[in-house]
C-alpha cells in the first residue's frame, strides 16, 4: 500500500492545498511520494522534499510540462501509478486537481472520489454533496485499481510548516517515461493571475467576504482595508462576482472556493444556499446586514443588523483600538 | 460539425433538500426537478455556436430511467436538434456515464462535447474530464468563453478562458474536444411557449447501454448519507464595539 500525492504549484513555490492533501494523505499511514510535474521545478522539489512529510520526490521535468496541461500530466500519472502500483492517487480539490485527476482516473478504469472531507478507512471516504447539504459515505467495492481521489482543502487543516526531521530523497522521472507522452494539440494561450498581498483566500484564518450590497467595484476596497487591518484575506459572493465588482477567483461557495478560516465576515451577503456552501465549516462566523431575515444569521454566530457602509468603518476603527491596547 | 451536449435532471437548485431518515440519500422538501444549470449554460452555448453557423446540429443526451426525458423536452425547447435518452434503470457513476457519452459521440461523429462543469446533485465535476480521457480528446474545463478559431478550415481550434483557482487561464486545441462549462460563460435563455408545444411532439430517440457496447460496473457504494452537523443558533450583537468585545474575548478570533 502507498500513496502518490500530486503536488499543486507554482514553479516558484507550493501552493498550500497541497500540504492538506498530504495531510488526508497522511491519516491511512502508508508510504507518500509527492509527484511535481513541470518545467522549472528545482526550487519547489527541494521545498517539498524539505518541509513536508513524504518519503520520496518524484520530479517529471520538461519544457512541455511547464504549463501542467491536463492532457500530458494526466498520462504520466496513469503511466507513474501503472509502474510503481500505487495503491491511493491524491490532489488537491482545487481547480487544478479537479481538472486532472479524473481524465486520470478513467484512464485506470477507476471511479474516482472528489472532494474527501474524511478519510474512513482505505476505501471508504465521506464527501459532500448537494452543496453540501449532506455528507455522503462512500465505499470502493471493486477490488482492482487505485483509488483516485481529490481532498478538500479546508477539512484538513495544517498548522504553520516548519522544516522536517529527515528529508525526503529526489528522483527524477527517466527521459523514457516523459517521451512515451503523446503531444497534445492544446495550446497555452495565456493566463490573467489576479495578485495581491493579502493571504490566499482558500488557507486564510481571516476571511473578508462582501456581497452585492456593496454596490460597486470601488466600495470593496473598504473590504480590503478591513482584511489588511486583520491580516485577513477578502472573498465575495457569487452574485458580487456576477456583477462585476470583483474577479472570479475570488468567489467564495458551492462553484467557488470553499473555506473554513478561524474567523469568517460576511458583509452584505444574504446567505444563498450557494454561498452557505463555501463557508458554513468556518470556526467563527460574523454576519453584518440590514436585513434582519437575511438567511446568514441563521448559520452566524454573531449577527449584526446595520448599514455596513457605516458598520465596517467603525469595525476597523475598534479592531485598530485594540490591536493599540 | 455536429455537437454533443449532456444534460441532467436534478432537483430543482432553489428546492432545499434534507437527508432521508433511513441515510440512503436525500430528498427534496419540493417535487419540482430541473436541468441542471450548468447543463443549461453548456445547452445555450451550443444554441450560440449554432447560430454562428459553427454548428450544423445539436444532438442533447441524458442517460437514466424513464422519467428523466422531460429534461430532453426542455433541451429540444431551448434549441438542441435531436434527443438521445440512454434508457437505465441501474444507478450511474460518472465513469459510466462517461463511457455511454463516449460510445455515443463516436457513433455519432460529434466534433464537440460541451458539458457542464459539475451537476448540483452529486457535485462530482468529473464526467467531462473522463469523457475526454476516454475518447482521447484535448479537454477545457470550466470555461467562461469560447471562441471557435476557423483560420485553418482542416483544423478547427477552440479559444477557451478557464477560470482557475488563481485568474483566468486560456488555452486552444484541435476539434474534437471536450469543454466544460462554468457559471460565467452565459445566461441561457428562456423556452418561448411555442417552442415548448414543438417540443412536445417531437420525437425522443430511445437507446441502451447494450446497443452502445458499456457495460455498467459500478465501483462505488454509498454506504450512508448523513446531515451535515448543525451550527447552534449564535446570538445578534446590538453594535460594532460589543461584537469586537465578544470576538475578543468571547470567541478569541481576534
Amino acid at each position: 500500500m502507498r500513496s502518490l500525492v500530486l503536488v499543486e504549484h507554482k514553479n516558484e513555490r507550493v501552493e498550500p492545498v497541497t500540504r492538506n492533501t498530504i495531510k488526508a494523505a497522511q491519516i491511512l499511514g502508508y508510504e507518500i511520494t509527492a509527484l511535481i510535474v513541470g518545467d522549472r521545478v528545482e526550487k519547489v522539489a527541494k521545498e517539498v522534499a524539505e518541509t513536508l512529510a513524504v518519503s520520496k520526490v518524484l520530479v517529471a521535468k520538461h519544457s512541455f510540462l511547464c504549463h501542467q496541461l491536463s492532457e500530458q500530466v494526466a498520462q504520466l500519472l496513469k503511466s507513474i501509478v501503472k509502474r510503481d502500483s500505487y495503491s491511493h492517487v491524491w490532489a488537491p480539490g482545487s481547480t487544478y486537481g479537479k481538472n486532472i485527476l479524473p481524465r486520470a482516473a478513467a484512464s485506470l478504469n477507476v471511479q474516482p472520489v472528489s472532494d474527501v472531507v474524511q478519510v474512513v478507512d482505505k476505501d471508504t471516504f465521506v464527501r459532500p454533496i448537494y452543496a453540501g447539504n449532506a455528507l455522503a459515505t462512500v465505499q470502493y467495492i471493486s477490488q482492482e485499481g487505485p483509488r483516485v481521489l481529490t481532498v478538500r482543502p479546508s477539512a484538513f487543516p495544517v498548522s504553520e510548516s516548519g522544516p522536517c526531521s529527515s528529508k525526503a530523497d529526489i528522483l527524477y522521472v527517466q527521459d523514457e517515461l516523459l517521451s512515451e507522452l503523446a503531444e497534445s494539440s492544446t495550446r497555452f494561450e495565456g493566463e490573467t493571475v489576479s495578485k495581491s498581498g493579502r493571504p490566499e483566500l482558500g488557507s486564510a484564518k481571516i476571511v473578508v467576504c462582501g456581497g452585492r450590497a456593496l454596490k460597486s467595484a470601488k466600495n470593496f476596497q473598504m473590504l480590503d482595508s478591513l482584511a489588511d487591518v486583520l491580516g485577513g484575506a477578502v472573498g465575495a459572493s457569487r452574485a458580487a462576482v456576477d456583477a462585476g465588482f470583483v474577479p472570479n477567483n475570488l468567489q467564495v461557495g458551492q462553484t467557488g472556493k470553499v473555506v473554513a478560516p478561524d474567523l469568517y465576515i460576511g458583509v452584505g451577503i444574504s446567505g444563498a444556499i450557494q454561498h452557505l456552501a463555501g463557508m458554513k465549516d468556518s470556526k467563527t462566523i460574523v454576519a453584518i446586514n440590514t436585513d434582519p431575515e437575511a438567511p446568514i444569521f441563521q448559520v452566524a454566530d454573531y449577527g449584526l443588523v446595520q448599514d455596513l457602509f457605516t458598520a465596517i468603518p467603525a469595525f476597523e476603527e475598534e479592531i485598530k483600538k485594540l490591536q493599540r491596547a | 460539425m455536429k455537437i454533443l451536449v449532456a444534460v441532467k435532471r436534478v432537483i430543482d437548485y432553489a428546492v432545499p433538500v434534507r437527508v432521508k431518515a433511513d441515510k440512503s440519500g436525500v430528498e427534496a422538501l419540493l417535487p419540482k426537478m430541473s436541468m441542471n444549470p450548468f447543463c443549461e449554460i453548456a445547452l445555450e452555448e451550443a444554441v450560440r455556436l449554432k447560430e454562428k453557423k459553427f454548428v450544423s446540429e445539436i444532438l442533447a443526451i441524458t442517460l437514466g430511467p424513464a422519467g428523466v426525458q422531460d429534461v430532453l423536452r426542455h433541451a429540444l425547447g431551448l434549441g438542441a436538434d435531436r434527443a438521445l435518452h440512454v434508457v437505465s434503470e441501474q444507478e450511474l457513476q460518472p465513469l459510466a456515464v462517461a463511457r455511454l457519452l463516449a460510445a455515443v459521440a463516436k457513433r455519432e461523429s460529434v466534433g464537440l462535447a460541451l458539458l457542464g462543469k459539475q451537476a448540483i446533485d452529486d457535485d462530482s465535476n468529473q464526467t467531462g474530464q473522463m469523457l475526454a480521457a476516454l475518447l482521447d480528446w484535448p479537454q477545457a474545463t470550466f470555461a467562461s468563453k469560447v471562441e471557435i478559431d476557423t483560420s485553418v478550415p482542416s483544423k478547427m481550434r477552440a479559444v477557451v478562458t478557464r477560470e482557475v483557482d488563481g485568474g483566468l487561464q486560456t488555452l486552444s486545441m484541435e476539434l474534437p474536444a471536450v469543454i466544460t462549462a462554468d457559471l460565467r460563460l452565459n445566461t441561457p435563455r428562456f423556452v418561448s411557449l411555442p417552442n415548448a408545444i414543438k417540443a412536445k411532439k417531437r420525437q425522443i430517440e430511445q437507446l441502451s447501454p447494450d446497443s452502445l457496447g458499456v457495460e455498467i460496473v459500478p465501483q462505488l457504494r454509498t454506504v450512508e448519507v448523513n446531515a451535515p452537523p448543525l451550527r447552534n443558533a449564535g446570538t445578534r450583537v446590538s453594535n460594532v464595539a460589543e461584537l469586537v468585545e465578544r470576538l475578543h474575548n468571547e470567541a478569541r478570533v481576534l
